[in-house]
């Protein structure tokens, strides 16, 4: 299983280091998610500063969804969704790889984000290791999820509308966990953040395994 | 038949019962002595939360009846998505009259406590759901997929709420106390607050069997009905 997770994770961090769709695509995108919250608050550093984490995160969730979109988008064409039917990978190893690859590209997003959000919101990052914990265990949970879902939705021809409504109102409690962990690091209070990562850990951990579970049946449909 | 017979009568006891609640709860049932008139809205609402928690279990156990290799079974996928579906719309009734609530003892519509932010997010979860069913396709396909969707989406509830509450309750204390506010409910209060709950719950059984039904019906129409207009078309004599 580890080892079909480690092939397929691989398979998509080539496609997206060669497609550079990722980079081109999603990452911009996160960008303007930022700007245009500065331009909806307003250019006032004392409003933007206490929100910045829950817009930070909020341009995480919507980039998700992107990531995720695009983690299938890659399996849709030239029947390489038959393809990985046919190699005879463990479905659960193939669904620990796809989501290994989204968590890693939004971790790099992430990082890339904060420092846009630390530059343009004027924030100090302190509290270092309860963000990066935090960024972690809601990444996790986010990267599995997203890519229950898009295998739920993928195939469909509907997809680009139906998997925002699907995958946004379960990432609640991310949104929630993740933001309240990184508005008490940001504000000095790195030990209240940390109850919240607990949160964060058991969304992921449930996920995770319904995704192992789930994503045999799924895999299978036509 | 005698299915369609305990149906009907399910109906027509869920109706009167209904008939029944509102009579009692607006002109018999006295005022109280805080909430005042409001107090009626006790015989409507926690009723019509509880028939939508009832639905989405139900949605739920259906879910897993269905995922279950054992007892697969496209009535279980019928009973899932009707149940859901009624669902919804109590969900959607439950907001609505929390907000009426809300309004006249709050001052204000919407107010972010954790039970109104958790059923919110039901509501939202369980229309992305039905989205999904909607979305044509082979039928254990669709069926299966949709299991998969309400599992995610009922294993999210608990979580929600837990997270909701934790998150309101390190800003500041609940704005939204009733247990603090004494409220005693007795005589034909206490009756009429019964009879609404087993009234709206008869009302489920009867608004889920019709929609399982339904749902049974497409599918023969799917299976049959394109058979059965070749067969009348060629009864008329005309070449195919």
């Amino acid at each position: 299983m580890w080892r079909d997770a480690l092939i397929v994770a691989g398979k998509d961090l080539r496609i997206e280091l060669r497609s550079k769709v990722a980079l081109n695509q999603v990452v911009p995108f996160a960008a303007v998610v930022i700007l245009l919250f500065g331009l909806a608050l307003g250019p006032d550093r004392a409003a933007l500063s206490p929100a910045a984490a829950g817009l930070f995160w909020v341009a995480v969730l919507l980039s998700a969804v992107l990531a995720t979109q695009r983690s299938f988008a890659v399996e849709a064409a030239d029947g390489a969704r038959d393809g990985l039917r046919l190699s005879g990978l463990d479905p659960a190893g193939i669904f620990l790889g796809k989501a290994g690859a989204v968590a890693g590209e939004l971790i790099v997003l992430e990082g890339l984000l904060s420092v846009g959000v630390a530059v343009l919101y004027g924030l100090q990052l302190t509290g270092g290791l309860v963000l990066v914990a935090a960024c972690l265990a809601a990444t996790v949970g986010l990267a599995a999820v997203g890519v229950t879902y898009g295998a739920v939705a993928s195939g469909l021809r509907i997809k680009e509308t139906l998997l925002p409504l699907l995958f946004l109102p379960v990432a609640a409690p991310v949104l929630l966990g993740a933001t309240k962990a990184w508005q008490e690091a940001l504000t000095g209070r790195p030990g209240a953040g940390a109850g919240w990562l607990g949160v964060l850990a058991a969304f992921a951990v449930v996920y995770v395994a319904v995704g192992i579970v789930a994503f045999g049946p799924l895999l299978e449909e036509a | 038949m005698k299915s369609n017979r305990i149906l009907r009568l399910t109906g027509a006891l869920g109706l009167a019962g209904v008939v029944a609640t509102f009579w009692l709860g607006l002109f018999v049932t006295p005022n109280a002595e805080f909430f005042g008139s409001l107090v009626r809205l006790l015989y409507v609402h926690p009723s019509m939360a509880w028939v939508a928690f009832l639905a989405y279990g139900m949605a739920f156990l259906s879910s897993l009846l269905y995922l279950w290799p054992r007892t697969r079974h496209p009535r279980f996928d019928h009973l899932a998505g009707a149940s859901a579906e009624v669902g919804v719309v109590f969900t959607g009734l439950t907001l609505v009259t929390g907000s009426i609530w809300g309004r006249t003892t709050w001052g204000v519509w919407w107010t972010w406590d954790p039970l109104l932010t958790t059923t919110a997010l039901l509501f939202v979860l369980y229309l992305g759901y039905l989205a999904l069913r909607r979305v044509p396709g082979d039928p254990e396909v669709v069926a299966r997929r949709s299991a998969i969707a309400a599992l995610i989406a009922f294993i999210d509830v608990p979580i929600v709420y837990f997270s909701v509450t934790w998150w309101r309750s390190l800003h500041q204390p609940p704005t939204v106390n009733l247990a603090s506010r004494h409220l005693y409910v007795h005589g034909i209060m206490a009756f009429t607050l019964f009879l609404s709950f087993a009234s709206f719950t008869l009302v489920y059984a009867w608004l889920t069997a019709q929609r399982y039904r339904l749902y049974a019906l497409a599918e023969k129409e799917a299976d049959e009905g394109l058979d059965l207009a070749l067969e009348e078309r060629r009864a008329e004599g005309v070449p195919a």
